[in-house]
């Protein structure tokens, strides 16, 4: 079963043993509007918790997206590439970003889980 | 199907299209790439033929063709004049974008430029052939020296974003003259125009943001808390793109000189103070000047720009190459940097946008001591009364009185469905550009009024019922939302699918690849 | 005050509207020290007549190149512009209108500033253009700067035969922003070694074609070196003429292309407004600086054209976008495209023709006069000669005989004894076998 956190800055992990899944809520995409680029960090690329790891733009606006937790990033959804608008169809699904191996587990500690990031949500009307 | 239409989307069009045979619609003239009109044969110009000279290009001449298409002079003039009669002009129209000043363009200046002793002139030709372009370059820093209260001006900055980095430039460097390199921070606040942090970061600097007062003013308790020994300079607009004066300047100058640092204003908005304020009484040390702006030189759909930038005595020594100098025998030029001067380096090749300064100069000469001070005086009034008399039917973001420019929140559109986006796109269909909108950042749904002072009473008056009635239907109409996302309708193409050209950027025409035969 | 519609009662009756006494209030929030009452110290306004008058007296003391024989360049070209050109930029629509913000009322501008796009392309033979830059000069310091983002280096060899105006700006650039360029040496025989410069570190090499002396090199090599050592090949153009007659940067291996695009629509301005052409490859799109004009379709389906990848600039990005640049050089790209359409595929690749072969005639009678030698193998339509005295005391000379006869070296590279006599000469189509004779003929006399 898979254990999945959100961060303020809205992007959510979901982590199965030691590998995390990432990308951003469904609340980031909709504040975005539709998503026309991403950049995302190559296989091999250190990121540390809190780190720029990938970039989301859309027509007017781009995003930093920062990483979760610290590890190495072992995949990228490539198929973001040239459909980006997976990420406004299905931000929690076929819109992650990448996959990494976390460093320290203990990252995870301090996030949000779904309630959580629903009350977080509800304070920010 | 023409192969014109098909190209250009078919005029059987989609919903809400009018249909014509040939897919125009009045003076709506659908208009092919200038690509899709060639033919081989044709050509524009009448060459003379080629002088017998043996061919020296080392064996790398051009192999292959390059693709242009052929035309005649009458298809090309008409093509053009087609594209211009799809675009929205001052000369057109009120063209309402806040802090753009787009106001009137004289034609005069248009054809100063082209006197053939200005248009015809090669930059690096002797000196004593180029005294009167030289006297020029002096004439026109003269003026803004005096309407500027400022010592020193560099005149190469080939925009305002230009002389911007002109002006922070000079102050990294008289840091670095004083022994001060470590101050690497720059204050900018909020609402400041993209270009001034995007300038700080190309000249070394980390940007630190200073928040607003609520009355859209930097706040100064904030503002001096953020004041350090690591801080280079603030960067600051004034008038503010809220178009507020920024009444505590001169205590903001005190207190950035006090901690070490240098003052940068940005100019953008000096057509609201010319002749009424000078900005070297206010403690600045340079601001740069969109002679584009504030000195009528025409927009041009994007350029080209000019951006002088005035500077204090403490800055002066550091202004890039060139200037012009008053030698012995007349005028002449100084061309390098570190040839016993402190200039910071160069900016630009040649000396700066020219073409720029004759018109710039024809303009203020044209107005004079008397008439540059109306200018502010007619444009501050102008946006005043729009602000008086749209206060009731728009949400003005903050008290007044205004500068030259009003700005308005979304407010007035709550609960309506209808968002700033589409205001401004249903004025379209009412004959008019658009005023500024989403900026400043600082305001929700912003909605940035310039008038400028080349508006006549009787076209403010008739802009003012159009944006109240526009505002009164958004608040009453059942079908508002619909209404006003539809628009614009009668412009010659509907809301673009912006999202469309960011997926997949299409950024030239190529030739269709003739299609494989028919299965 | 023609320029100003509002009438005293007017004004009076606006301000009672406001609900204000004076104009004083409505400036009340500037601090008092810093209220002006009376009027600055310069002449009161004037007539339009008078206004021409007096500037018209200051052009006249100028020699306009076209009044005299003249052989200029060194970045800014002298060449002949259809009459056209100048009657549809001066049309208001185009003219007076803004920055196309707003697609649906600016699709003229649009329409052309992408076939401005298609054009650079074409002929710099290069996948993609953007809707210019301010000129040449810092399209190249911005072709610099975004080498140095694509590589994530640091280290820019610039080449010695880099216009020396260029070649400040690049060094000012890399001065305050962190970066090193290293210059090197100009050599007037056009033999310089780049290849042997690139290093591990080196972001880009830059490169002028044909080069300031006007000697034209085969890129190829140099851009193989440059893509075995991860570098990206910048490629200057300031004569954007020669694209008509020479080799495509692109087709040579070219990463970067920027030009001076004036020749082409534009007057010589005393050195501005010019337009600068910048085009790349493909994969390095989203690092370009500078506005893009894009192709899309309206809510009918139709096609239309928009401003696209925004996201790079400075109103979105603030600190951390490609560039600070805002403005673009629009009626000056308008100028190029119109002058390009008008000339077509016929017209430009004939007058770089025509050029070329004019240079060649200049150079072989200037050859003739004793003392004086062409330096240069190839060229365009550029060359450098030397003198037997040093080039800027002829050139004063010339210019007493009402001939505007070169761009004396030392006038770019001053302090260099070895460059002191050599002297940039330039042939245009505006220039006659009488122009020509001219020269020859003053020549012989001051250089005997």
């Amino acid at each position: 079963m898979a254990t999945v956190r959100f961060t303020e800055e809205h992007e959510w992990i979901s982590v199965e043993g030691d590998i995390g899944t990432v990308g951003i809520s469904a609340y980031a995409q909709e504040q975005l509007g539709d998503v026309v680029y991403v950049e995302l960090p190559d296989p091999g690329q250190k990121v540390t918790k809190g780190g720029q790891a990938a970039v989301v733009e859309s027509v007017k606006a781009a995003s930093e997206v920062y990483s979760p937790v610290a590890g190495s990033v072992t995949e990228k959804n490539d198929a973001l590439t040239d459909t980006p608008n997976l990420i406004n169809e299905d931000a929690m699904g076929k819109g992650w970003f990448f996959k990494l191996k976390l460093s320290s587990p203990g990252d995870l500690e301090g996030l949000m889980d779904h309630a959580g990031y629903a009350a977080f949500l509800e304070g920010l009307k | 199907m023409s192969e014109w239409s098909k190209a250009i989307g078919g005029f059987t069009g989609g919903k809400g299209a009018v249909e014509t045979t040939s897919g125009n619609r009045g003076l709506q003239i659908e208009e092919p790439l200038i690509f899709e009109q060639g033919q081989d044969g044709r050509c524009g110009v009448d060459l003379p033929a080629l002088p017998k000279s043996a061919e020296r290009l080392g064996g790398l001449a051009r192999k292959g063709a390059i693709g242009l298409p052929g035309l005649s002079e009458p298809q090309v003039v008409r093509h053009y004049t087609r594209l211009s009669q799809k675009n929205y002009a001052i000369d057109a129209g009120l063209y309402p974008l806040g802090s753009c000043t787009m106001k009137h363009n004289p034609r005069l200046n248009e054809k100063m430029a082209r006197l053939p002793g200005f248009g015809d002139v090669h930059p690096l030709q002797p000196v004593s052939t180029v005294q009167g372009a030289l006297e020029l370059i002096d004439t026109l820093a003269h003026w803004l020296k005096i309407m500027t209260g400022m010592p020193a001006v560099a005149m190469s900055p080939a925009a305002g974003a230009h002389g911007e980095l002109c002006g922070m430039l000079c102050i990294r460097a008289a840091h670095i003259a004083r022994k001060q390199d470590h101050r690497r921070r720059v204050l900018v606040p909020e609402s400041a125009h993209g270009t001034n942090p995007a300038t700080a970061a190309v000249c070394g600097y980390t940007v630190d943001s200073i928040p607003a007062d609520a009355e859209g003013r930097v706040d100064l308790a904030a503002f001096k808390a953020k004041l350090g020994p690591d801080v280079a300079a603030i960067m600051l607009t004034n008038p503010n793109t809220c178009g507020l004066f920024e009444r505590d300047i001169i205590e903001i100058a005190k207190a950035i000189h006090g901690a070490g640092g240098y003052f940068y204003c940005d100019g953008a908005n000096f057509n609201a103070i010319v002749g009424r304020v000078r900005p070297g009484d206010l403690g600045i040390d340079c601001m740069h000047i969109n002679l584009h702006k504030t000195f009528s030189t025409p927009h041009g759909g994007g350029g080209p720009g000019a951006g002088p930038v005035v500077l204090s005595a403490a800055l002066a020594p550091f202004a890039p190459v060139p200037w012009v100098v008053h030698g012995k025998d007349g005028y002449a030029v100084a061309e390098q940097s570190g040839a016993g001067n402190e200039a910071f380096g160069r900016l630009k090749a040649f000396h700066g946008q020219m073409g720029m300064f004759v018109r710039a100069l024809a303009y203020m000469m044209s107005h004079g001591a008397d008439g540059l001070r109306q200018v502010a005086e007619d444009a501050v009034l102008n946006a005043n009364y729009l602000m008086a008399r749209l206060k009731d039917d728009l949400t003005p973001a903050f008290p007044g009185p205004t500068m030259h420019e009003a700005l308005f929140d979304d407010r007035f559109l709550k609960d309506t469905g209808v968002t700033t986006l589409d205001f401004a796109k249903a004025l379209i269909d009412e004959g008019y550009h658009p005023m500024t909108m989403y900026f400043p950042l600082v305001v929700h749904g912003a909605l940035l009024i310039e008038p400028t002072e080349t508006e006549s009473r009787e076209s403010l008056d008739q802009f003012i019922e159009v944006c109240s009635a526009l505002a009164r239907r958004a608040k009453t109409a059942n079908d508002a939302q619909a209404w006003f996302h539809d628009a614009p309708r009668y412009t010659p193409r509907r809301r673009l699918d912006e999202t469309a050209a960011a997926r997949k950027p299409v950024l030239r025409w190529k030739p269709e690849v003739p299609a494989k035969a028919a299965e | 005050m023609r320029y100003l519609p509002l009438t005293s009662a007017d004004r009076k009756s606006m301000l009672a509207a406001i609900g204000v006494a004076g104009m004083d209030d409505l400036y009340r929030d500037v601090p008092a020290a810093a209220r002006r009452t009376g009027l600055v110290d310069l002449p009161a306004h004037m007539g339009e007549l008078e206004v021409e008058r007096r500037l018209s007296v200051m052009a006249a003391k100028n020699i306009a190149a076209g009044s005299v024989p003249s052989f200029l360049g060194a970045g800014a070209y002298r060449h002949h512009v259809p009459a056209s050109v100048d009657a549809l930029i001066q049309r208001g629509e185009f003219l007076t209108s803004y920055t196309p913000y707003q697609p649906e009322v600016a699709q003229g501008t649009l329409q052309y500033l992408f076939e401005f796009q298609t054009q650079v392309a074409l002929i710099t033979g290069m996948e993609v253009a953007n809707a210019s830059m301010y000129d040449g000069s810092t399209a190249c310091a911005e072709a610099v700067m975004m080498a140095n983002r694509a590589t994530r280096r640091s280290r820019a060899v610039l080449a010695g035969g880099l216009h020396p105006h260029y070649r400040a700006i690049v060094e000012t650039y890399a001065h305050y922003s962190g970066f090193t360029a290293e210059s090197g040496v100009p050599d007037p025989a056009g033999n310089e070694d780049l290849a042997k410069r690139i290093g591990a570190d080196t972001s880009c090499v830059v490169v002028q074609n044909p080069d300031m002396f006007g000697h034209i090199r085969d890129l190829r090599p140099l851009a193989e070196a440059c893509r075995k050592a991860g570098a990206l090949l910048v490629v200057v153009v300031t004569e954007v003429v020669s694209l008509g007659a020479l080799t495509p940067p692109g087709e040579m291996g070219a990463d970067i292309v920027v030009c001076e695009g004036q020749s082409i629509g534009n007057g010589l301005n005393f050195g501005g407004p010019y337009v600068g052409l910048f085009a790349t490859r493909e994969k390095y799109l989203r690092q370009m600086p500078g506005r893009l004009a894009g192709q899309t379709v309206d809510a009918e389906g139709r096609r239309g054209w928009v401003l696209t990848l925004s996201t790079r600039e400075q109103h979105i990005r603030r600190e951390k976008a490609t560039s600070n640049i805002c403005t673009n050089s629009g009626l000056c790209a308008l100028a190029f495209t119109i002058h390009m359409s008008i000339l077509g595929e016929a017209g430009f690749t004939g007058l770089a023709k025509l050029n070329h072969a004019l240079a060649g005639t200049l150079a072989d009678k200037l050859a003739a006069v004793p003392g004086v030698s062409v330096l240069n193998k190839a060229f365009f339509n550029e060359f450098t000669i030397k003198l037997p005295k040093p080039a800027d005391l002829v050139v004063e000379t010339l210019a007493k005989r009402r001939i505007l006869g070169g761009i004396p070296v030392s006038r770019l590279i001053p302090g260099k004894p070895d460059l002191a006599n050599l002297l940039l000469v330039t042939a245009t189509e505006t220039n006659t076998e009488s122009d020509m004779d001219a020269l020859v003929g003053a020549l012989k006399e001051i250089v005997r």
